[in-house]
């Protein structure tokens, strides 16, 4: 890949990705790669994201459920918008 | 069928009972928490000999106790030791471990302190250790095969890359050499919560992964739920994970699970400290998911090489087992590149595939066997930690 992605995602049916480059600043036109078949896309950041921390890559509402792996991570508790930041403040456990 | 993988030689020690070491370890083992100064005194005076102090070992009993002997037992019979001097204070426990160690044939001298003092015990054990020392420097790493390694794995301040980098890595090795024949170990039953159900079909059989269910069952309900006072959202995930980006403990499982590769299935479960006794293969250890209480458990089990995924950078070591710490993180790389043996952070810039970082892990197990530090071995890591069910008589 020439250029270095800022953004993996696992699998197709995720709506979650994690962002991989440092200091990644809103209104970054982002590469994003799924790892599963190298297939690529981009997508604009609308937050300032650390290294590692998940961006949305659809709108959510408030009871939905963050897909990541192709499995359920959590559900979401506040809406969020496609490109932002997506952490403990909008997403929880379904466990305790 | 043969692999790329089937001639794959390591130089090692070849123990009395058969089974292949990468240490050469003179170990100086405390049956107890006060017998640890005698112990260290021992290896002050014996250069060449390493103690190791620990909390425990006295008026434990049940369970408790059984994990205490095991990891005691487990620790000296380990093949990264090539001889043991135990120190108890009393000589009943004393001889139940140094007679556990000598199963395996190699070396063993059991000291006591009651009616002696630490002065009389530190004289004839040093005697003792001075004797296995010699006899340990003169022997000699002979051509093993690799399927001849037991590797442990266990991750630690994980994070968001730790599930698309180094836990693959790891989970590739496996896939790897596991049908070469080594044996290998997981565990961490609190972090497969999340991920359980996928965890329990990657037994071998519905029998296994029946028993496995209830043992994480039995965890979650006799330990989790019994004595929690808040969400646990604190502690699993950890501040780690989350300032990593780890959200939630469904999210940190399943990047956990990726350590256990595409195809590799579990053939037995362990209790915490237990050896394998079903042949090679995969195993799921009951342990915890604390780093230093994971590796200590595994390498009494009788894993040689460790393996450690790290995404936020877990700094652990081991006394008797080289740790290898693989990341896949490029902010740890650039900041605590000293604590890194494998960095396959190309595997975010879609500049190294899973398969090619694999084969790196695999050629730096190899040459960890064969002798070569790890970065927690060069900066003195050697967290030995005691696991504890519950509080002592």
């Amino acid at each position: 890949m020439a250029e270095i992605p800022h953004l993996l995602v696992h699998e197709h049916d995720d709506n979650v990705g994690v962002v991989v480059v440092e200091g990644l600043k809103a209104g970054t036109d982002m590469l994003c790669c799924i790892t599963s078949d190298n297939s690529t896309f981009r997508m604009t950041c609308n937050d300032d994201v650390p290294i590692g921390h998940k961006v949305a890559l659809k709108d959510f509402k408030t009871g939905d459920t963050a897909i990541k792996y192709g499995e359920d991570i959590g559900k979401v508790v506040a809406d969020i918008k496609q490109g932002g930041h997506v952490h403990t403040h909008n997403v929880k456990t379904k466990r305790w | 069928m043969t692999s790329k993988y089937s001639n794959m030689t390591v130089k090692a020690y070849r123990r009395e009972n058969g089974r292949v070491g990468v240490r050469n370890h003179v170990v100086i083992l405390p049956v107890d928490d006060i017998s640890n100064a005698a112990c260290e005194a021992v290896a002050n005076n014996v250069k060449g000999t390493l103690a190791i102090p620990h909390a425990y070992g006295r008026l434990q009993f049940g369970e408790d106790l059984e994990v205490h002997f095991r990891t005691m037992i487990g620790t000296g019979s380990n093949p990264n030791v090539a001889a043991v001097v135990v120190i108890g204070i009393e000589p009943g426990w004393t001889k139940r471990i140094a007679d556990g160690i000598r199963k395996t044939g190699k070396p063993v001298a059991e000291f006591s302190i009651e009616q002696k003092g630490d002065f009389e015990t530190i004289r004839a054990a040093s005697w003792a250790a001075k004797g296995f020392v010699h006899d340990a420097s003169e022997m000699q790493r002979e051509e093993c095969s690799i399927s001849e390694l037991w590797v442990s794995t266990k991750c630690g301040e994980s994070d968001t890359t730790t599930g698309l980098g180094s836990c693959p890595t790891v989970g590739n090795m496996y896939d790897k050499l596991l049908p070469e024949g080594i044996t290998g170990f997981f565990g961490e039953t609190s972090e497969i919560t999340g991920a359980e159900h996928i965890c329990q079909k990657r037994a071998i059989n519905e029998e296994v992964g029946e028993r496995w269910h209830k043992m994480w069952k039995a965890y979650q309900d006799e330990v989790i739920f019994a004595h929690q006072t808040d969400d646990l959202s604190d502690s699993q995930p950890t501040k780690g994970n989350i300032e990593g980006g780890l959200t939630t403990i469904e999210e940190k499982a399943l990047g956990n699970l990726e350590k256990i590769g595409r195809t590799s299935q579990f053939i037995d479960i362990l209790d915490p400290a237990e050896a394998p006794q079903s042949g090679n293969g995969l195993y799921f250890m009951d342990s915890s998911s604390a780093a230093a209480e994971c590796v200590t458990l595994m390498a009494a089990g009788g894993a040689v090489i460790h393996t450690f995924p790290t995404g936020q950078g877990n700094v652990v070591g081991n006394p008797i087992v080289p740790v290898i710490k693989i990341t896949a993180n490029p902010r740890t790389v650039r900041t605590m590149s000293e604590h890194v043996d494998v960095d396959v952070s190309g595997i975010l810039r879609r500049e190294q595939t899973i398969d090619e970082a694999g084969d790196a892990l695999i050629d730096m197990i190899c040459r960890t066997a064969n002798g070569r530090f790890t970065a927690a071995e060069a900066l003195g890591h050697r967290e030995f930690s005691m696991t504890k069910l519950y509080r002592s008589a």
